[in-house]
């Protein structure tokens, strides 16, 4: 079922299933029902298929509730009695089992045997090669999250038998089994799909832009781009326990007023993503959930590209002047966790971590003074305008700090289109605020990205011998491995002294509920749908 | 045949001079798309793209031939009707606009007749009452009207009628969830849905319909009411009126025979301009109600740069406006038969 879903073979179809009848006509009362969910949302769902060029993030959530992948992750508390995914369990969802060689370099899974997709057709361990293919293949950002696994070419995969999948790798990696949990590498119908392809388009990407083909929780029963899509339940879906809601509806509000609005009368029951100030704001009335984004920071940068950003004594008296408790409450309201204010010495892996770093003028000017630029000198802050949210708050009072230093700085505003270029591509802005996340939920990773050389999120141009080798020492090793604690406290030291980044604060994901619970904050930050339920 | 009819010829001719203008638009809109600072490709790649998946999206997108060559393939497919593919939304444009279209003008013009159904009858009375309260009423609404931009009184009328008092329905775009969208017909849901015979459905989005309109009517009724009472004015204490008045006809005749139909011609020029910046004010109202129409999209086209969707969006409002001036144009001879066309 597909956006092209007429009105006529709807109807049709409501009347071969009861559970559409709540769309005939006005049936407000029944529409409502316990087993029918309402979310709304700022974002658009531009695609039903993840692989796509051009899909947006909030599209993933179709790969997330309507698909399969091999493995999960499992669930655990959080500290503010909500529920997250839990990165240190793994589940299987399509997989029944799954076995590792010796060496860690063939991994074989073995899917489960009454898995069927939408059309009644087993799940076969040739769909998930084909899946796999695509994913590696299609290029863009599927093809580099495969990467990071160190799944990169089709003749890794191979399909033993109808139910045995087997994976070989060049490396072994600690990251390859996570990386399987992620949104991308999902379970397409490769029948379905490879009978819509064409030779311009071996991998049906057009067709799986507008068709969902999957084996997953929910299907799609509507899907209006710009306005709202529908998730209707797969009652056979054997990935995990059967969902409880029949019906989901996603719609488009634009107007963070209106979707709070809407929460707060209860005429929908969730609100996704919500601003810092409506989360602190609504939570006295409402079950507000504002899960610190893991692996995720917001971040001053000083780009070393730029000559005074070399000097140490600049950097440091920089990270001692930043207001960050004004910055944490004007800019996110208290909403997720400081930066700031660490023990200097290192005593964990935990990441993101408590820089040694806190407010103190005094100290910051004494800094200054020691630099070669104890006059001071002027910068350009750079801001996206598309998260001036948290960075125009931010940047005004770094600027007012940053005056007293001797620093002046003018605040330069990017168009959201330009962004990305300006700061990640070209990297050449001078001082800049940054929030690089990372998926996978591990130190290194978010080294590799945001402080390797030459990588996208390093946005400084920072380049460390030492940090280059233990990087790429511990991506791969296993967490338990004797020499990976002391290589990671090694490299939390070195970045923080040397201040590439000056992590100002951790990031919330804010969603209001009225009249449902179950929600599991996922590091994709979208809604996953399925333990959510009516109260 | 044309000779025959010489208004049906002066409007083909119309017609034939606009072509120019819509070459014009075609041409300035690509350059200007393509002047806009920021990177599509590294947009469009994802969060953690690198070089080489910025390059390959770069390819796809065919951004990587050179600027007179893109030129050509869009006006060729132009030409087949093909405005392109939106990146955004992952549809054609064409596609999106017949559905995006629709929907703000369904709003705005709701909101430009709630306008002129008070504006006008509003400024009639100011300009046969000056002084009196309705005349001070007049000025108070068009002051507000003017004065309070539109997102803010969406917002305001959501808090009041939605939030406190609970008479308006969700602001949730053109339909509550419950209902199905019309058949599509003409992409106005009011008329796709009586075409139906489905009273439920058009009462639901009338109902939709009413806040965001309302919200718009306030903005554009000031420019109507003023200009109404201003050309009132001049008409009543013109020689006509005053030999009329002489001449012992009754007063109802002057004010609507005489008086009322001289004073439109302003009016009607007036609601031409009004109905172009009610279009663009229409962006505020649409992200307040979530209402999925063309402005919202163009402005979320226009900040990642998806080429084919902002010259699409460009291209259909200059064609709106070559229809909307020739729209007026035509009023103008129904209204003062002393205005033809020049039929050279």
């Amino acid at each position: 079922m597909t956006a092209t879903t007429s009105r006529r073979n709807f109807l049709k179809m409501g009347a071969a299933g009861a559970s559409v009848l709540p769309f005939l006509r006005a049936m407000p009362a029944a529409a409502q029902g316990s087993d029918t969910l309402v979310v709304v949302t700022g974002a658009t769902i531009n695609s039903l298929d993840l692989h796509r060029s051009g899909t947006s993030r909030a599209s993933y959530q179709v790969g997330i509730n309507c698909y399969d992948r091999l493995l999960s992750f499992g669930t655990k508390q959080t500290p503010d009695g909500g529920f997250s995914y839990d990165y240190q369990v793994i589940e299987p969802e399509l997989a029944e089992s799954w076995t590792e060689s010796e060496d860690g370099l063939t991994l074989t899974f073995k899917l489960k045997s009454n898995a069927t997709f939408w059309d009644g057709r087993k799940v076969t361990a040739a769909d998930v090669k084909w899946s796999f293919d695509r994913a590696v293949s299609v290029g863009g950002f599927p093809t580099v999250q495969m990467k990071a696994g160190g799944l990169e070419r089709p003749d890794q995969f191979e399909a033993v038998d109808e139910e045995t999948f087997v994976i070989k790798l060049d490396r072994a990696s600690k990251l390859t089994i996570p990386d399987l949990a992620v949104p991308v590498p999902y379970i397409m119908n490769s029948v379905e799909a490879l009978a819509n392809a064409t030779e311009d388009d071996p991998w049906a990407t057009e067709y799986l832009h507008t068709t969902a083909a999957g084996s997953g929780a929910y299907k799609v029963a509507r899907w209006t781009p710009g306005e709202q899509l529908v998730y209707e339940r797969n009652d056979a879906w054997v990935g995990g326990p059967l969902p409880a809601l029949k019906r989901v509806v996603i719609r488009e509000v634009p107007s963070p007023a209106t979707r709070r609005a809407l929460v707060e009368r209860g005429d929908v029951q969730v609100a996704f993503d919500i601003p810092d100030k409506d989360a602190a704001e609504l939570a006295e009335t409402l079950d507000v959930f504002s899960t610190p984004v893991e692996n995720c920071i917001h971040c001053l940068c000083p780009n070393f590209a730029f000559e005074p950003f070399q000097d140490a004594n600049v950097r440091k008296a920089i990270a001692y002047a930043v207001p960050y408790e004004d910055i944490f409450q004007a800019a996110a309201y208290g909403r997720g966790l400081p930066m700031w204010g660490g023990e200097e010495e290192i005593n964990d892996i935990a990441w993101p971590r408590k820089t040694q770093y806190y407010t103190d003028i005094e100290k910051a000017k004494e800094l200054m003074a020691a630099s070669a630029y104890a006059e001071g000198f002027d910068v350009p802050l750079s801001i996206s305008l598309d998260l001036a949210s948290w960075m125009e708050p931010t940047a005004l009072l770094v600027q007012e700090a940053l005056g007293k230093i001797g620093i002046n700085v003018t605040i330069e505003k990017i168009p959201g289109a330009n962004w990305r270029t300006a700061v990640l591509v070209e990297k050449r802005l001078p001082l800049h605020l940054e929030n690089f996340g990372g998926w996978l939920n591990t130190p290194d990773y978010y080294f590799f990205w945001a402080y390797q050389d030459g990588h996208l999120f390093n946005s400084s141009n920072y380049r460390n011998e030492e940090v280059e080798e233990l990087t790429n020492a511990t991506l791969h090793m296993p967490m338990d491995d004797p020499e990976y604690a002391p290589k990671i406290k090694r490299m939390f030291e070195i970045v923080l002294d040397e201040l590439p980044r000056i992590p100002l604060y951790q990031p919330a994901l804010n969603v209001a509920m009225n009249g449902a619970e179950g929600y599991e904050f996922w590091f994709h930050r979208q809604l996953d749908i399925r333990p959510i339920s009516r109260v | 045949m044309l000779a025959a009819s010489p208004r049906l010829r002066a409007t083909l001719l119309r017609i034939a001079q606009s072509i120019p203008v819509v070459i014009g638009v075609v041409i300035i809109s690509f350059l200007l798309t393509r002047a806009l600072p920021g990177d599509p490709a590294v947009y469009f790649a994802g969060v953690a793209a690198d070089t080489e998946s910025i390059e390959q999206t770069r390819v796809a997108m065919g951004l990587d031939k050179p600027l007179f060559q893109q030129f050509f393939i869009y006006v060729g497919n132009l030409l087949q009707g093909d405005l392109g593919q939106s990146l955004l939304s992952g549809r054609s444009v064409a596609e999106d606009l017949a559905k995006r279209l629709p929907a703000s003008l369904e709003l705005t013009l709701t909101a430009l007749l709630l306008a002129i159904a008070i504006a006008v009858p509003l400024g009639v009375l100011a300009a046969t009452r000056p002084g009196t309260w309705v005349d001070h009423l007049c000025r108070v609404v068009v002051t507000a009207g003017v004065s309070l931009p539109t997102f803010f009184t969406g917002i305001l009328l959501i808090y009041i009628f939605y939030y406190l008092l609970g008479v308006a329905p969700s602001p949730l775009g053109r339909l509550d969830f419950i209902y199905l969208d019309p058949d599509h017909v003409t992409g106005f849901y009011l008329i796709d849905a009586a075409l139906m015979g489905d009273w439920e459905t058009w009462r639901g989005a009338a109902k939709q319909l009413f806040l965001p309109a309302a919200t718009l009517a306030l903005f554009t009724l000031a420019p109507i009411a003023r200009m109404t009472r201003a050309a009132m004015l001049t008409a009543l204490s013109s020689d006509f009126i005053r030999t009329a008045r002489a001449a012992g006809l009754s007063r109802q005749t002057i004010l609507y025979r005489y008086a009322f139909r001289n004073a439109l011609l302003p009016v009607v020029t007036t609601l031409g301009m009004v109905f172009s910046f009610a279009l663009g004010a229409n962006v505020l109202v649409e992200k307040v109600f979530a209402w999925p129409g063309i402005g919202s999209y163009a402005v979320e086209a226009l900040v990642v740069s998806d080429y084919a969707a902002v010259q699409g969006f460009v291209l259909s409002m200059a064609l709106l406006f070559v229809a909307l001036n020739l729209v007026i144009d035509l009023l103008y001879t129904a209204i003062d038969p002393r205005i033809g066309f020049s039929s050279k």
